[in-house]
């Protein structure tokens, strides 16, 4: 386990050469060390995670200490990592899902200006992703955080020509950065309270330090909430994610569906005990992830470019994370994470491959009927479409999904019960929507399918781990994340899979009503006036982008634009003009004429004279 | 052995300037090189004779008569604290140096003898004791810049010219230096009036016994002299102009030195000196710590001058360094010192690279860049790095110092710390700014621009590989001013019970 150090240096190393070589590599090196060092890192996972789940380390927990960071007055940060089960499910999913995307991307982004720099970047990202999950306290966990910010940022705007990307990075940036913000005053106010950031001692300490439910505690959760919804896109922090979808497809499967957008589920999970301290700001977590599932839903819904409708349904199964953990179902939360990532990098990268073979083409209106031309892509839309609308029992997605809306009912949230039903229903509509459109109906352009190992290999991986042999990996949490409420469900709990499992195949169902065929009806229902104006709702994300442009963004513009000459700098020479205007005044006085002397002489020795009599 | 060495800490840059001024007749390029090993010697000087392990106390002292009548003597003082500084200040005096190379062509010699006598005065304002000297130190480091802006500065598009901002500079400098020595003089009043002793060194003058208004009064007088310096909102007008106009060199000197003395005086003398009244004074100060992070980060985004830009981002940064000092704590204490170190590091860092674009593309005129990230090799990157490091990304040196800064003040005034966070999402908006007008969008033209020579790398890797080791092993740089930090901290924390007795 002590190689644990090698999952950060691979990638970091990578990133070192790359960066360094400015470009000058050839593609073939450039993608060898790239992805080589993925492999490398996803290769010391799985060992570390054999001898860790073999020999497990006394009290679950492995840590290596790098060195201290810091040492100041009491405040000693160390550079040091925490396996446990939780990290190691996140350092999986990461170095693993991670190795194969890179793969992909290295055929993806071939020809592409700035190869190794897309290269860089990513393995920098991979780097502070593992940072970020391994992180032994919350300052390193930050760290991590706003480097993995950075990297999506360079990656969003990698395409730098187009200033709507370098727009929708710096969006991506700014408004995460907002939530980074509210995470580091959480952090302050956890080291006012308990004089130390290293997770482990907080969480031990916490039902001691905090009383439950007080002012200070609340606080403290609801900061590091907002650091969570921002990284990850929920309400109300969520308008940067479909701008996101500018980045190069693997970015988006790798940074903005299966890692970092998870980091707030993650974060959560990590400081649980600090949550269930604050009942009520946990609550909060399961409704904003209920309305955040429904919102994105909707808008998944009516969406044309097929990386949107994708990053809005990322949103939406993230809001199911947050469901979880609101309703203190942790293990499920993080268990549709994994699952999450196999199938939603599986649609990413596929969805990548459809836009190569549609000659960069995204909206899916302009495709059909596809799935003759790219059979293999068919497939792999179908396997992770089916998972991530939960079909029951085959695919993947239906078994964490089913847990959480389980859990949900066992631990009495009826209403968020109903909104996962509803965002269930969505799902599959959607998905459907999404597979109907782009690959049946008439063929609309010319298409040609992708070759290589490097092509099918990991769609193939990720195939298999979406179908239901993915929900065969158990992730190793027990004992690291509390056992939720309904685990001995009985009879209710396959009643609440086959109501799912049912509400699914629903929309499955209207799915193919609406979009197969003509779509007459899809067409009358969008076409009448209610219909189009709950379209352009929904197509705007609900405005949210209108009402930040208008509270946040045009009054700072305004402010910038009236300050831009320093106003307050203009108010001092208003001195200087004060000097002038007596250098006019005395300046007059001295105008060479002698009767003016004179009389000043006179009039002055007069005042004098006054004034010594007067005393 | 470290106190004999303290007068050639400023004599050396002196002899070097005055060596490189005369050498200019004999060779176009020797200024360059005998300012540069001045510069060099100085840190290598000072880099030799450091304890192993920092003490508490000064490390060094040196004292020699100098105006025996008036108590005043050539008083100078080592601790951590200054020699982090003198140690920053040559550093910054060879990147300066390195960054004027192709830039100045005229009066070469000339040129190197101003960034000398600039850095010999700045060296002596960290080490002198003697608050005479400190204040004949303060008076002649604005000298040389305004020279150094005046002779060789630009005049660029849109601005009033570099005569009127160097006068603006000198104006600012001289009627804020007048305060404080007003103050001087009343502070050796003060003491003359209990003591019956004349005297201008600062180990006495600790042990003034003041009563409230005046010590206040006195108080202000230094501390405006030092918030023009610094600057903080609203005394920061000259700031921007004169970067707009100074050559890149100046810029260097202007945000690496002349900045850092301001925050070094108000640790060195507005602390310990008056505790009391800067226990009153703490809250407004820290108010106008807020008030400039947030001011000069909205204007930092509305320029267009690249120049001004990065200006406005350093006063933002230097309200941070106030509400750290103002906190009193020795968490944001120790914050400030690194962030004086970084905030140093990272501008300059900009400034430099302002000055190779400069160079590269005649204008400093945003809006006629864009999309350089292909045109122009190696830099971009580089850019990057710098801009993040300003925006506060963890892992780079600013981070630590921002961090530190913050969350020990958030211990004493929580709430004004956290407004003062809305100075983080500020810097995010303008370094990306500064990146996306520089780097991003549609290439201008298709021609390549030629790409930085070693020279210009290695001034441009000396602050990388500095920012990157203060961000991820700030240790040496911490336990160097630890003890001069608690001293300032215990100076300050120990009279808050007097304070109270006084009412205040």
């Amino acid at each position: 386990m002590n190689l644990l150090y090698l999952t950060v240096l691979f990638p970091l190393l990578g990133y070192v050469i790359l960066s360094w070589s400015r470009g000058r590599l050839s593609e073939n090196l450039a993608a060898l060390v790239g992805v080589g060092s993925l492999f490398l890192a996803a290769f010391t996972t799985a060992f570390v995670g054999y001898q860790f789940l073999t020999t497990p380390p006394e009290g679950g927990v492995f840590t290596q200490t790098l060195w201290t960071w810091i040492n100041v007055d009491g405040f000693a940060p160390r550079i040091a990592f925490h396996l446990d089960g939780l990290s190691l499910t996140m350092l999986g999913v990461i170095t693993g899902v991670g190795a194969l995307i890179h793969m992909f991307a290295s055929w993806y982004m071939r020809g592409e200006e700035g190869y190794s720099r897309f290269f860089s970047y990513m393995n920098l990202f991979v780097a502070s992703m593992v940072v970020l999950v391994l992180a032994d306290n919350l300052l390193l966990m930050y760290l991590g955080w706003e480097g993995v910010g950075l990297c999506s940022y360079l990656l969003i705007g990698f395409y730098y020509k187009e200033k709507a990307n370098g727009a929708a990075a710096q969006k991506a940036f700014i408004v995460t950065r907002v939530g980074d913000v509210f995470m580091a005053l959480g952090l302050f106010l956890l080291f006012r309270e308990a004089g130390t950031l290293d997770i482990p001692v907080l969480l031990q300490k916490a039902p001691e330090l905090f009383v439950a439910g007080s002012v200070t505690i609340n606080l403290i959760a609801l900061l590091l909430l907002g650091g969570a919804v921002g990284k990850s896109a929920q309400l109300p922090l969520q308008t940067w994610l479909a701008d996101a979808m500018a980045g190069p497809t693997p970015v988006s499967a790798l940074i903005h569906a299966a890692t970092m957008v998870t980091a707030g589920v993650y974060l959560i999970a990590r400081t649980h005990p600090l949550f269930l301290l604050a009942p009520d700001v946990l609550e909060l977590v399961g409704i904003i992830g209920a309305i955040t599932l429904l919102i994105a839903g909707f808008s998944a819904l009516v969406q044309t470019d097929i990386k949107r409708i994708l990053a809005y349904s990322t949103m939406s199964q993230i809001g199911y994370m947050f469901l979880a953990l609101g309703v203190g179902a942790w293990q499920p939360a993080i268990f549709h994470l994994m699952t999450h990532a196999f199938f939603k990098a599986l649609l990413f990268l596929s969805s990548g491959a459809v836009i190569l073979a549609c000659h960069h083409e995204q909206n899916i209106f302009k495709m059909g009927g596809l799935y003759k031309q790219i059979p293999l892509i068919y497939v792999c839309f179908l396997v992770g479409g089916a998972a991530l609308a939960a079909l029951p029992f085959v695919t993947v997605g239906f078994y964490s999904k089913d847990e959480i809306l389980w859990e949900t009912y066992a631990s009495h949230h009826q209403w968020l019960l109903v909104c996962g039903w509803i965002g269930a229903f969505m799902t599959s509509l959607y998905t459907l929507r999404l597979i109907f459109v782009t690959f049946h109906g008439p063929a609309q352009l010319e298409a040609h399918g992708g070759h290589g190992i490097a092509h099918g290999l990991p769609l193939i991986v990720l195939l298999v781990l979406s179908t239901g042999i993915g929900a065969l990996i158990h992730p190793p949490l027990q004992g690291v994340l509390p056992n939720s409420v309904g685990h001995e469900g009985g009879d209710m709990q396959h009643w609440i899979e086959i109501y799912s499992g049912a509400i699914a195949i629903a929309g499955m169902v209207l799915a193919a009503l609406l979009f197969t065929g003509e779509r007459r009806l899809a067409k009358l229902l969008a076409n009448n006036p209610a219909g189009r104006a709950l379209g352009t709702l929904w197509y705007q994300a609900w405005g949210f982008d209108r009402l930040y442009d208008l509270i946040f963004t045009k009054p700072f513009l305004w402010l910038s634009r009236v300050l831009a000459s320093d106003l307050l700098d203009r108010v001092t020479y208003l001195i200087a003009a004060l000097a002038r205007a007596l250098n006019l005044v005395a300046g007059a006085a001295q105008n060479g004429q002698v009767r003016g002397y004179a009389a000043s002489i006179t009039v002055g020795a007069l005042l004098t004279l006054l004034v010594l009599i007067a005393l | 052995m470290l106190n004999t060495i303290l007068p050639w800490l400023i004599l050396i840059p002196l002899l070097a300037g005055v060596l490189s001024w005369l050498s200019g007749r004999i060779h176009a390029q020797a200024p360059r090189w005998i300012a540069l090993a001045g510069m060099v010697t100085v840190a290598v000087l000072l880099g030799t004779h450091w304890p192993s392990t920092p003490q508490n106390s000064w490390w060094g002292e040196f004292q020699a008569p100098w105006i025996p009548g008036w108590g005043i003597s050539f008083h100078l003082g080592l601790d951590g604290l200054s020699a982090l500084m003198v140690l920053l200040a040559a550093l910054l005096g060879v990147i300066a140096v390195l960054a004027s190379w192709k830039e100045v062509q005229s009066s070469v010699g000339l040129f190197h003898l101003h960034l000398s006598l600039l850095l010999a005065a700045v060296i002596g304002i960290f080490l002198a004791l003697d608050l005479f000297l400190f204040f004949i130190c303060w008076e002649i480091m604005l000298l040389p810049m305004y020279f150094l802006i005046t002779l060789w500065g630009h005049d660029a598009e849109g601005g009033r010219g570099r005569f009127h901002a160097a006068s603006k500079f000198f104006i600012y400098g001289q009627a804020s230096g007048l305060l404080m020595l007003l103050a001087i003089i009343g502070l050796a009043f003060a003491n003359f009036s209990t003591t019956r002793a004349v005297t201008f060194d600062y180990t006495e003058l600790l042990q003034t016994q003041l009563d409230p208004v005046l010590g206040f009064t006195l108080m202000l007088g230094f501390f405006i002299a030092f918030a023009v310096k610094l600057p903080a909102v609203p005394f920061h007008g000259w700031l921007a102009d004169a970067h707009q106009h100074a050559p890149t060199g100046a810029s260097v000197d202007i945000t690496g030195l002349l900045l850092k003395t301001s925050a070094y005086g108000i640790l060195r003398f507005c602390l310990p000196l008056f505790p009391e009244a800067s226990q009153r004074f703490a809250e407004i100060a820290m108010l106008i710590g807020l008030a400039t992070v947030i001011y000069g980060g909205v204007l930092a985004f509305g320029q267009t001058h690249l120049k001004r830009l990065v200006a406005y981002t350093s006063i933002s940064h230097m309200g941070f360094i106030l509400i750290g000092i103002y906190a009193f704590n020795a968490v944001s204490l120790q914050g400030v010192v690194v962030m004086m170190v970084a905030g140093a590091l990272s501008t300059a860092g900009l400034f430099v690279l302002c000055g190779q674009l400069y160079e590269r593309l005649g204008t400093f005129d945003t809006r006629e860049m864009g999309g350089l990230w292909t045109r122009l090799p190696t830099l971009p990157p580089i850019a990057l790095f710098f801009a993040a490091a300003t925006l506060g990304l963890p892992g780079l040196g600013n981070f630590v110092g921002e961090f530190l800064v913050l969350m020990g003040a958030f211990k004493v005034a929580p709430e004004i710390t956290a407004i003062s966070t809305v100075g983080m999402v500020l810097a995010a908006v303008f370094a990306l700014a500064l990146v996306h007008r520089t780097l991003y969008g549609p290439a201008k033209s298709d021609e390549k621009i030629a790409a930085p020579v070693a020279r210009e790398q290695l001034a441009l890797f000396i602050m990388m590989a500095g920012l990157l080791l203060i961000g991820l092993y700030p240790q040496p740089l911490l336990d160097a001013s630890a003890g001069a930090i608690n001293h300032i901290q215990q100076a300050v924390s120990t009279t808050t019970a007097t304070a109270a007795h006084f009412g205040g």
